[in-house]
């Protein structure tokens, strides 16, 4: 860890502690305890920023800080559900689709690469449209999976092929080590590191679509994530009224959250292909 | 299936409308609904005929939202506006993404190369809707420069047109500009950076040629190839990002379609869309590997 530490560029280890402050606002002060956000009319509305609302009030009454917390805990709580799905089974089918060879792997090969070629956007506009109101956090999770496993599973298919022919492959093998074995102990460390860079990624993706479809009224509507918090404020005029820590604060939340994942991302990625380098 | 059946909707309305109905006619009516909305038989059969009428013909039945108007003749009307968004600032972002990028990754001690590409890795994470909002707020509402949601004057003189086409797509021009070029800076910066390390850079740099003539001619071909391909990739997904910018901004093209669609259960027209998008896609991809080999020589098909 240490190691790793003193490898990183800085713009990475920014990206770092931005993501690990994110963290523990959206699942350690999250804890806390307050008012449930949503209650419209708890407070006064349109209050200035006070020591005792951090970013005012919203015109249904509702405290922005912790609209804010929430909107941080469930948008995060929806990118890792769907990144560890997408992770998860891309691992698998890519490791099924690598080893097995044949016919399974030419079909599960087609199967991926159209889910790879097809625009996930469309797709989920028209699929949450039909499910239009009814969406549940859970339910939206599973389809913003459905997207987000076919771009792991084709790499860690081309990955498997690769290792499969290596020498301590056949090592394993001859030693007598059954299929499930050689496959745990000796492919998934390889796959674990490359997954986690893809794990990040397949997060910031699936935000980014909660967010674009909540834009569009298509997330769940008691659902409090940050594109939800977004669109409500641009619904209520928050523009207009000039409120402006009302719809600034999740916007500059999105940013904030965007660029620190994403500098952590090429940051990891360039610490493993130095790590290859060498 | 659907949330709200949209034939039981109109033969609903109908009946309000009208009083009291003949149980007879009205089951008639009801069939000859199903049969122009593409509803009737099993879900093969259903599918069959919109894979034929939908994906051969560009047929995708009425409009439910503006009935009986077809919903492929009003997508045909709203299609040239995002074309014409989407494609000019894709292809701006193109151009000017990759030359920042050339010479970010060309001359990466210079201190511009590192602020340009600082620049767009802030940028390009950030969600198109928000960087259409941050846009929005600051030069249309702070600033009034431009109005808050686009109007495009259709019934003036061609000169209005383009005048007003024009005024109501620089912002949403501008946004997708912003994001677009961030990612080809950065790919391009990463790609010239690597091409600038290969040994045959270092023996043009020996045989004394100016550092121009090195970045245009030895590192600017040998990384445009890869991302020739990844434009043509993009030109596919241009519907993504307009969809979003176009709904912010009101600007009336295919996205602010399917948002209109969508809050009147127009399934037809959600369809319509969405399918013509997703062909788009697979047709920018396939043209992709045909001309393939008229760029880069070494691949040829047999």
């Amino acid at each position: 860890m240490k190691k790793l530490w003193k490898n990183l560029s800085n713009p990475a280890r920014a990206g770092i502690v931005i993501t690990v402050f994110f963290l523990i606002l959206g699942f350690v002060v999250y804890y806390f305890p307050h008012v449930n956000p949503f209650t419209f009319d708890t407070y006064a509305s349109r209050l200035g920023p006070s020591s005792e609302h951090w970013l005012g009030t919203s015109s249904m009454g509702q405290d922005v800080y912790w609209l804010l917390i929430e909107a941080i805990h469930n948008s995060l709580l929806i990118g890792l559900i769907v990144a560890t799905i997408g992770t998860v089974v891309g691992v698998f089918v890519g490791l099924l689709a690598g080893f097995s060879g044949g016919t399974l792997d030419r079909v599960l090969s087609v199967i991926t690469d159209t889910f790879v070629v097809i625009p996930s956007l469309p797709i989920l506009i028209l699929m949450t449209s039909l499910m239009k109101g009814k969406t549940t956090v859970v339910l939206m999770a599973l389809v913003l999976g459905m997207f987000a496993w076919a771009w792991p599973s084709r790499q860690i298919r081309s990955m498997a092929l690769s290792i499969k022919e290596r020498d301590f492959i056949h090592t394993a093998w001859f030693s007598g080590e059954g299929t499930v074995q050689v496959v745990l102990t000796e492919i998934l460390p390889y796959a674990l590191t490359w997954s986690l860079s893809n794990f990040m990624n397949a997060t910031l993706n699936a935000i980014a679509s909660e967010s674009s479809l909540a834009v569009l009224g298509l997330s769940p509507a008691n659902l409090i994530s940050l594109g939800n918090m977004i669109q409500w404020a641009r619904e209520r005029n928050a523009i207009f009224t000039r409120q402006w820590f009302w719809i600034g604060s999740p916007i500059v939340a999105t940013v904030l959250l965007f660029i620190g994942l994403f500098l952590f991302i090429t940051g990891y990625n360039d610490y493993l292909s130095m790590k290859r380098g060498r | 299936m659907f949330p709200s059946d949209p034939v039981e909707n109109m033969i609903g309305q109908m009946q309000a409308r009208s009083g009291q109905m003949d149980p007879k006619q009205m089951e008639a009516l009801r069939k000859s609904l199903r049969i122009q909305f593409g509803l009737e038989g099993s879900l093969w059969e259903q599918y069959t005929t919109f894979l034929w009428k939908g994906v051969l013909h560009f047929n995708f039945g009425p409009s439910l939202m503006s009935y009986p108007t077809p919903a492929g003749e009003i997508i045909s009307t709203y299609l040239p506006y995002t074309l014409f968004l989407s494609l000019t600032s894709t292809i701006l972002a193109w151009i000017i993404g990759n030359l920042i990028g050339l010479q970010a990754g060309f001359r990466k001690d210079k201190r511009s190369s590192k602020v340009m590409e600082g620049i767009a890795i802030c940028i390009y994470p950030i969600p198109y809707f928000i960087i259409a909002l941050v846009i929005q707020i600051v030069f249309a509402f702070l600033l009034g420069w431009f109005p808050l949601q686009s109007d495009i004057n259709t019934t003036g003189s061609m000169a209005t047109l383009v005048a007003s086409l024009l005024k109501a797509s620089v912002l949403p021009a501008l946004s997708l500009l912003l994001v677009g070029t961030g990612w080809w800076i950065i790919s391009m910066k990463s790609l010239s950076g690597t091409t600038a390390q290969e040994d045959f850079v270092l023996y043009a740099r020996y045989r004394g040629l100016p550092e121009n003539v090195i970045g245009r001619k030895y590192v600017l071909r040998n990384s445009i190839l890869t991302q020739i391909t990844a434009l043509a990739m993009s030109l596919g997904g241009v519907f993504n990002g307009a969809i979003m910018t176009e709904i912010i901004f009101g600007y009336p093209g295919v996205g602010t379609l399917i948002q209109k669609a969508i809050l009147q259960s127009d399934y037809n027209m959600i369809l319509g869309c969405i399918t013509i998008s997703i062909i788009a896609v697979a047709t920018a991809t396939l043209i992709v590997d045909i001309i393939y080999p008229l760029i880069d020589p070494r691949i040829r098909y047999s």
